[in-house]
């Protein structure tokens, strides 16, 4: 955009609204949030923290957001769906403007996004956090019909509990399949984490079944943790068919719950496909997303590459190092929010260093982690020094001591977020 | 681990079908060195071939630039019922074979 359509683009903003109060406002700010999960809350709550008199609107469609982080353990029976949900009451009662809406249209010349109730609200600017879509097109089969048959159980909630009670109806000495895409995904220790937990359930409810990995990677996050687990806690019933031996899934056929490999099919009794993913709907509407199905951004002020004044936060962004995780996006949330009170201010934004880290239970009383910095780099987020592993070779005491960290981690987070 | 081979188990005469091959190999470039500077001697698959009946049909020659567990996928009209039969040949004498059938109608 040029300075002209800029400064045009401010005048066409104010004189649509009509509400001296409104242009008040405007003075100070008007930050609109899209996205009420991890990254858009916690963005949402730092901006009116840091500037009470900034106008900050959250723009989610759902009242209750279901978290994904702990969501496996609801898969695995250990755990209610209740407890993994949160409202935004708080964020309300702090002055957020929370607007159960979908957005539809954006329009950056503008500075204005459209609900699906036809209001349009005008933005200084604009926070996306729409965490994933899945990328139907790359896995022939899968769709949202047949997301009902073969669960992603990618985004909580119904899926989560469909997914739950698919593994309860299965018979003692069945197959569950999980499908694991490739990088870049959400959460990309979660399948691990889930095949664990599966293989708990099993082994306590329904010990002769099985967990397949068909894996569209070689190698994973945390892998030796993982290995050595399965290997201590579940013996043989994990196996795992990785990228070079064939376990990228090529197509689904949901009518027969087929998942076919390239060099295989398989027919589970229980069929859980991850597919490919790509950044939220609403980034590809407002123009953000690249070829990729990513965003890709400033990593300073998270300000988009392809659009001004639209910043791009959580699992739709290209986070270079930083893995997609809640944790990732709410320290994201926060530094954006950071940088957007400067820039609105007319000062130079701080380099942000974020901290993520992300937890693994694979068993009750059984966790392991992996935490990880990260600073701006040329144009992408790289890791810098100060991450940590889990030992490989580690007494059990620590195992549970950090499966309990873990649970503190949550109670933190989602205290921080939305409470 | 053996050679994955994926060919069609029937086919009708005259279809183009998708043939895929993977096998597991190193193929360690020649280029690394070790901690100590010493150079990690080559270790690569150097050609692949197919035959349909014994008719070669497809031969790929490979480099150090191809990664490790090298993954081939072409196409072929099918002809006949029969064999294919798959070939890799690689350094210091290494080589390996697989075979598929298919019913043609």
């Amino acid at each position: 955009m040029t300075r002209r359509t800029a400064v045009l683009g401010i005048t066409a903003a104010a004189t649509t609204l009509a509400r001296p109060s409104i242009l008040r406002a405007q003075s100070t700010g008007r930050v609109v949030v899209v996205g009420g999960g991890f990254g858009g809350a916690a963005c949402a709550r730092a901006l009116k923290r840091a500037q009470a008199d900034l106008q900050v609107i959250l723009i989610e469609p759902n009242a209750i957001f279901t978290s994904c982080p702990l969501s496996n353990e609801v898969i695995a029976g250990l755990r209610d769906i209740e407890a993994q949900q949160f409202s935004h009451d708080k964020l309300a009662s702090e002055g957020v403007t929370v607007i159960g809406q979908t957005v539809t249209t954006i329009a950056p010349e503008q500075r204005s996004v459209m609900t699906a109730d036809g209001v349009a609200l005008p933005y200084d600017r604009l926070v996306l956090s729409p965490g994933i879509d899945f990328h139907f097109e790359a896995l022939p089969g899968y769709d949202q019909a047949a997301s009902e048959k073969m669960p992603h159980a990618w985004k909580a909630g119904a899926q989560t509990l469909l997914l739950r009670r698919q593994l309860e109806a299965m018979d003692d000495g069945g197959t569950v399949a999980i499908a694991v895409p490739a990088n870049p995904s959400r959460c990309p220790p979660a399948p691990y984490e889930r095949a664990s937990l599966i293989a708990h359930y099993l082994k306590t409810k329904k010990p002769r079944s099985k967990v397949l990995i068909l894996d569209a990677k070689d190698n994973f996050s945390q892998q030796r943790l993982f290995e050595k687990a399965w290997k201590e806690l579940y013996g043989d019933m994990i196996e795992r068919i990785g990228l070079s031996q064939g376990g990228r899934v090529t197509s689904v056929d949901p009518a027969t719950r087929t998942i076919v490999t390239e060099f295989g099919n398989y027919t589970p009794d229980v069929a859980n496909v991850i597919p490919p993913q790509r950044a939220g709907h609403i980034a590809e509407i407002a123009g953000a997303a690249d070829t990729t199905g990513w965003c890709p951004i400033d990593p300073v002020t998270f300000e988009s590459t392809l659009v001004k004044k639209i910043h791009v936060i959580g699992d739709s962004c290209l986070g270079g190092g930083i893995p997609k995780s809640a944790s990732a996006a709410s320290a994201q949330g926060k530094a954006c929010a950071a940088a957007i009170v400067h820039l609105l201010a007319g000062r130079a934004p701080e380099t942000p260093r974020l901290t993520g880290v992300c937890y693994n239970t694979v068993a009750p009383g059984y966790g392991f982690s992996l935490s990880g910095n990260y600073q701006p780099k040329g144009d992408i987020f790289a890791e810098v020094e100060g991450g940590a592993t889990s030992p490989v070779d580690a007494p059990r005491e620590l195992r549970a001591r950090e499966a309990a960290e873990a649970e503190r981690w949550f109670q933190t987070i989602t205290a921080d977020t939305f409470g | 681990m053996a050679a994955l081979i994926n060919v069609p188990a029937k086919a009708r005469r005259g279809d183009a079908i998708e043939i895929r091959t993977l096998t597991s190999h190193i193929m360690e470039t020649g280029f690394r060195r070790t901690m100590d500077g010493a150079v990690v001697p080559r270790d690569i698959i150097t050609s692949f071939t197919c035959r349909y009946n014994g008719t070669e049909i497809f031969r790929a020659d490979l480099f150090p630039a191809i990664a490790a567990n090298p993954y081939l996928s072409f196409f072929t009209v099918a002809k006949e019922s029969g064999k294919f039969e798959f070939e890799w040949i690689g350094d210091n004498g290494y080589s390996s074979t697989a075979s598929a059938s298919i019913t043609v109608e």
